[in-house]
């Protein structure tokens, strides 16, 4: 079977001004579909870069990356975008939820993309914050929730269209050790219980034993 | 949840900075209202004059008078209807502050020339058959409650002495701007007197006003008419009407084209407060707007978003800033000398512009801000610190 994700000798420079920054060096990585991997590494590593990359929200300098059978290195920036609302759900270290709206205002967020009947928004919408377990404060606004609180609406929000691929930066990064566990729990359920295929960069060796595989990146190389 | 409860809950995310710019963006609505309201009420006074008419004045000022014996020799010029006459009247009506134009005029021809100003055959009938009669603009009749019948005492200045005017007939408008505040009786009743008291002054016409056949020849006409009177005592000037209340309004021209451009101006200002606003906000809202990005939405649902957040306060601030207009602008109004505008009224074209003016600021305000969202990569826009 071929991998839900295959990074193909990708180089990732940044310019800045005249400045060259290489970030990843002809990286290649396969990622089966149904994996929950973590990606480590010092800081500085390119572990978001990377991360940017596969979930098309950045371009490669050359190589290709294909998703699910889509090369997104050749797809222009407004395919770029209804394919990611369709493949991706991306969770923040820092959430990033619209603090103007409601827990349920911001999980419905990605659907109005689709064009899914009221009814059935409703009913997703329902179903995912009960598998976060936040049934019961969708209506409070982010400020009024804890940071792991916040955090798992954000995760609603990620798998509520349900994606291809779950894409975590640092998940569980501003989270206390209690927080940070109850989310890892929840990725580990739904990997498992969903079958959702998760790539998580973390810092926290801890974090990374609940993935089933863990690759280390060192100076925009697999080590 | 739609789109639009997303761009409303922004819009008044943070309440004070809102209303505040609300707030500026009514005021200068207003701001705009009653001056273009003042501007368009000076204007209706030169717009209401008609295209063939011809008002022929002394050359040198129209304070001086005009020979009665002109009319003759202007009827035989070709083209010309009808020709009317008045004098400037003056005088006091109950106290000086009691400001309307007071006006003899032939009855006869008057209301031919002026077809605007609408008696009925009845009150027309009555009132030249009887000499000291008057007819009253229905402003001035309702302002200071005379009907039919009523006696008006006028106490001269120009023409001394106290006269007594019998109120004969009410006229109504037939245009929206018709100047409803005149007071109209006969140049003959002044003439005879004058004849008695002072016969030095008697057959004076203030300024003749021709009916002509053909707008168009209006300028031909003008100077044949002219030309009669060269090298004579009373040289005149011919123009049309429209011309003769330019130059009346010329004289506080100045004034009103400051206003004119100071409406504008304020327009400007709503554009800065509003922009300026929308910027902040912008800016605040990087790191959102890369979110959006990242969830799927594209350039046009960013535009929708922050163009719409602008267009809402923008759609507020108008509809408060209107909404205010029209009791300020009635308020003024009844302050205002009644007599002192034809008609003070808030112009539909008044209320399209200052509406499509707070739309267009609306727009204005968030190009800038759009711009820079479309063009923030969501790599930077996701590192931004806010
Ligand atoms: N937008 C950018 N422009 C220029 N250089 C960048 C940009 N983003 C990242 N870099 C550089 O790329 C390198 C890798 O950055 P990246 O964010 O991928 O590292 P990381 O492994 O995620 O680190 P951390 O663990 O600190 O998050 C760094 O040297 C960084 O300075
Ligand atoms: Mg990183």
């Amino acid at each position: 079977m071929t991998p839900l994700v295959q990074v193909k000798n990708v180089v990732k420079i940044y310019k800045r001004d005249k400045l060259e920054i290489p970030v990843l060096q002809n990286i290649s990585l396969d990622v089966p579909e149904g994996e929950f991997l973590a990606l480590m590494g010092p800081s500085g590593s390119g572990k978001t870069t990377l991360l940017n990359l596969v979930s098309g929200i950045d371009q490669p300098t050359s190589g290709s990356i294909i998703v699910a059978g889509t090369d997104i290195a050749k797809l222009n920036e407004s395919a770029l975008a209804k394919w990611r609302s369709r493949n991706i759900g991306f969770v923040f270290q820092f959430y990033n939820l619209m603090p103007v709206l409601t827990a349920y205002d911001n999980v419905e967020l990605p659907l109005l993309l689709t064009n899914l009947s009221k009814k059935e928004k409703k009913e997703r919408v329902e179903m995912v914050l009960k598998v976060v377990g936040l049934a019961d404060r969708m209506d409070h606004y982010p400020k009024q929730l804890s940071g792991g609180q916040q955090q798992r609406v954000a995760i609603a929000r990620a798998v509520v269209s349900d994606p291809t691929l779950i894409i975590g930066d640092e998940p569980t990064g501003d989270l206390d050790r209690k927080s940070a566990e109850e989310i890892l729990i929840l990725l580990e359920r739904l990997n498992q219980e969903f079958k959702k295929t998760i790539i998580m960069v973390t810092h926290d060796p801890h974090a990374a034993e609940r993935a089933r595989i863990i690759h280390h990146l060192e100076k925009g190389e697999f080590k | 949840m739609k789109m639009l409860k997303v761009i409303f809950k922004n819009a008044l995310r943070h309440k004070l900075r809102a209303f505040l710019t609300i707030v500026g963006i009514a005021i200068a609505v207003v701001a705009f209202g009653v001056l273009r309201t003042v501007v368009t009420a000076w204007n209706a006074g030169v717009e209401s004059s008609a295209a063939n008419r011809l008002v022929t004045r002394q050359a040198i000022s129209f304070i001086f008078p005009l020979p009665y014996a002109y009319r003759e020799q202007v009827l035989k010029v070709q083209g010309v209807e009808t020709v009317t006459w008045a004098n400037w009247f003056g005088g006091t009506y109950i106290d000086k502050n009691q400001f309307f134009a007071r006006m003899a005029i032939d009855p006869e021809t008057f209301f031919e020339v002026y077809p605007e100003f609408k008696l009925t055959k009845q009150e027309l009938e009555n009132f030249k058959k009887e000499q000291n009669s008057c007819v009253l603009g229905r402003d001035i009749a309702t302002k200071y409650n005379l009907k039919i019948g009523d006696i008006m005492n006028i106490d001269g200045d120009i023409y001394p002495g106290n006269w007594e005017f019998v109120v004969r007939g009410i006229y109504t408008p037939r245009d929206k701007n018709t100047d409803l505040t005149q007071m109209l009786f006969h140049w003959k009743y002044i003439d005879e007197r004058l004849r008695k008291e002072m016969p030095g002054r008697a057959g004076e016409v203030g300024w003749y006003v021709t009916k002509i056949k053909n707008p168009n020849q209006s300028s031909a006409i003008s100077e044949e008419i002219d030309n009669l009177f060269k090298n004579s005592r009373a040289e005149t000037k011919t123009e049309t009407e429209r011309a003769f209340q330019q130059g009346f309004v010329t004289a506080s021209g100045a004034i009103i084209g400051a206003m004119n451009f100071m409406s504008f101006v304020i327009i400007g200002i709503i554009m800065l407060v509003l922009g300026n606003t929308m910027i902040m906000s912008a800016r605040e809202r990087t790191q959102e707007y890369a979110v959006l990005k990242t969830l799927g939405f594209s350039g046009g649902h960013l535009i929708a978003f922050i163009g719409g957040e602008s267009m809402v306060i923008a759609i507020i601030g108008g509809i408060v800033g209107l909404s205010l207009t029209f009791p300020l602008v009635n308020g003024i109004g009844m302050v205002i000398p009644k007599g002192f505008f034809p008609v003070f009224n808030i112009e539909t074209s008044t209320l399209i512009l200052a509406g499509i003016s707070a739309l267009l600021v609306g727009v204005a305000a968030s190009i800038f801000p759009i711009f820079k969202a479309l063009h923030t990569s969501i790599v930077d826009g996701l590192q931004h610190i806010g």
